[in-house]
């Protein structure tokens, strides 16, 4: 057992954990801005609701559906043009956004969008019988009623995330996943294998927790 | 065929009129649709308690909501507070429903937020200036008796005091109406009667307009004035509670005075003659059964009854299944002592 963790450079573990950590803000912030509005709108447009309209909602929803089926492997290589166009570069973390965020914000989307269904119909129904205009009703009472919901929906997404970052890692993204397949897998580099996927245990570990504290103290259910 | 409009012969006797049906009737779109209601008129007065009666689906949730424009009537017209709801635009419908409250039989609270942050929600709807929403805010939970609960959340509450907060909130943009949708139907008996009578005091107090709806006589009884009972979506009857409590025409009011009573639907299950005897005013304490009984003959077995008051009239109920003696001169009897007799059922002599 002398040799285990010999081959850990621990500079090298440091910079991906940093790399993997800003892969997942970046892609997070944006994810939540993207995602969160396209929930609210798949939702509002659904059958029942304020702004229902069956083509809308088709659209909207067989998009969704048809960048959710797409594997998150092919989306990486599939998104280069896009990425390269959008941030000058396919690599890095730079390069990892543009991909993470496509793949996590329609899967977002979809959580955001169940969330606002569990709202109790009658408080909308209420705010309307107060005078609310209807952005008044989505701002000021759907939104805050659901928000344990979009925190528990924000953590999953956010954990997703944490995977995806490890799979950008095959096409030169960075980060501790890119160390767990470069050093790990194909140089059967058990240690750096075992220490990357504990810290990514502890991540998510770590976001889980927040998470539910968070939930727990926005609920007052 | 358009319905001849329904002509109110209990015309409130102010010559304003704070809420007009003419003729609505509502069909909800899509399969197998069936009327909510057809051919419903009706008008509220100002500073009246008016309560609608019905079972469940019989279209109260409908005619409630078009009051304040939840709901849009398929054919006829609403009036409130001098709108044609139907007509308003979005600004009209905002500022009518600043005008009309409503409260609900699950509340309705939103969660989220405190119950301060409730009452205060219409008003920051409104954009009335912070310094407006707090003062304001603190007079009405002062005004429902829920200064100490401003920083709770509605889960903290119990039923009673969450639909406090609910009229706390419905009266804080000072409206001239409000609406209650079942609003004690989720309550204990107990907390029914609180919550009614804070009702009938902000009716007294400020001169509210409130129009309930309910499936059950007693909160009729309770705090109403007129009533209007509706049985598949049409008005069967309608008139101050007295005379509908009292004297039921239609056999859906029969059945609610009945419900409320306790007294068995079908009194055809005793013999002799089944008669309900209603005291009003005076009579209701005078010992007129034993006199009768003795006078004519007859035998009486009590079915049901009680003794109470109608808002401020004392009166009694009473059916009777009498038999033997003279039968005829004992309701003659009891006519002539200003009891009014209604015969429930001739069956089983």
């Amino acid at each position: 057992m002398s040799s285990f963790m010999e081959n850990i450079d621990w500079s090298e573990i440091g910079q991906a954990t940093l790399d993997t950590l800003s892969m997942l803000g970046g892609s997070m912030v944006l994810t939540v801005v993207l995602g969160l509005p396209l929930g609210v709108i798949l939702f509002l447009t659904g059958p029942g609701q304020m702004l229902r309209n069956r083509a809308a909602n088709g659209v909207l929803s067989l998009v969704i559906n048809v960048l959710r089926s797409v594997p998150f492997v092919i989306l990486l290589i599939v998104m280069i043009p896009l990425t390269v166009a959008l941030v000058g570069t396919s690599l890095g973390v730079a390069g990892a956004i543009p991909p993470l965020v496509v793949g996590a914000a329609p899967f977002f989307a979809r959580l955001v969008e169940t969330a606002l269904r569990e709202v109790d119909k009658g408080v909308i129904e209420a705010s309307f019988a107060m005078g609310a205009k209807r952005r008044q009703v989505v701002l000021g009472a759907l939104l805050p009623e659901a928000m344990p919901g979009l925190i528990a929906a924000a953590t999953v997404t956010a954990i997703a995330l944490v995977s995806y970052t490890a799979m950008a890692g095959v096409v030169g993204a960075g980060g501790l996943g890119d160390l767990a397949i470069r050093f790990g897998y194909q140089r059967f580099q058990t240690d750096v294998m075992v220490v990357t996927v504990v810290l990514l245990l502890v991540l998510v570990q770590a976001l889980q927790m927040v998470g539910d504290a968070v939930v727990r103290r926005v609920s007052h259910r | 065929m358009r319905l001849p409009a329904f002509v109110p012969i209990d015309l409130p006797p102010q010559a304003a009129i704070v809420i007009t049906f003419d003729n609505v009737s509502k069909t909800y779109a899509g399969a197998g649709a069936r009327a909510a209601l057809t051919g419903v008129s009706l008008s509220v007065a100002p500073g009246e308690v008016f309560g609608v009666i019905g079972a469940s689906g019989a279209g109260k949730s409908t005619l409630i909501r078009l009051i304040n424009g939840l709901e849009k009537p398929s054919g006829g017209q609403v009036l409130v507070d001098g709108d044609d709801v139907a007509a308003l635009g979005v600004e009209g419908l905002r500022s009518l429903r600043r005008r009309v409250g409503m409260i609900f039989q699950h509340f309705n609270l939103l969660s989220s937020k405190t119950v301060a942050g409730n009452v205060a929600f219409p008003l920051k709807l409104a954009g009335r200036p912070d310094a407006e929403v707090r003062a304001r805010t603190t007079e009405l939970l002062a005004r429902v008796g829920l200064s100490d609960f401003a920083s709770k959340y509605p889960a903290q509450l119990s039923g009673g005091q969450k639909q406090r907060v609910g009229i706390a909130r419905a009266l804080a943009t000072g409206p001239k109406v409000l609406l209650c949708d079942e609003a004690t139907s989720a309550l204990d008996p107990e907390t029914t009667e609180q919550i009614l009578d804070l009702v009938s005091t902000l009716n007294r107090e400020l001169g509210l307009t409130i129009v309930l709806i309910t499936h059950e006589m007693d909160v009729v009884r309770r705090v109403c004035d007129r009533v209007a009972v509706l049985e598949a979506g049409a008005v069967v009857e309608s008139g101050p509670v007295e005379d509908v409590f009292l004297h039921p025409a239609s056999p859906t009011a029969r059945r609610f005075v009945m419900e409320a009573d306790g007294v068995p639907a079908d009194g055809a299950l005793v013999g002799g003659r089944v008669v309900r005897l209603t005291f009003r005013g005076e009579a209701t304490y005078k010992p007129i059964l034993g006199l009768v009984a003795r006078e004519t003959g007859v035998d009486y077995s009590i079915l049901g009854g009680r003794i109470h008051r109608l808002r401020e009239t004392p009166y009694g109920q009473l059916t009777l299944s009498l038999t033997g003696g003279d039968v005829e001169a004992a309701i003659a009897r009891f006519k002539a002592d200003g009891v009014r007799v209604d015969l429930v059922t001739e069956t089983g002599r």
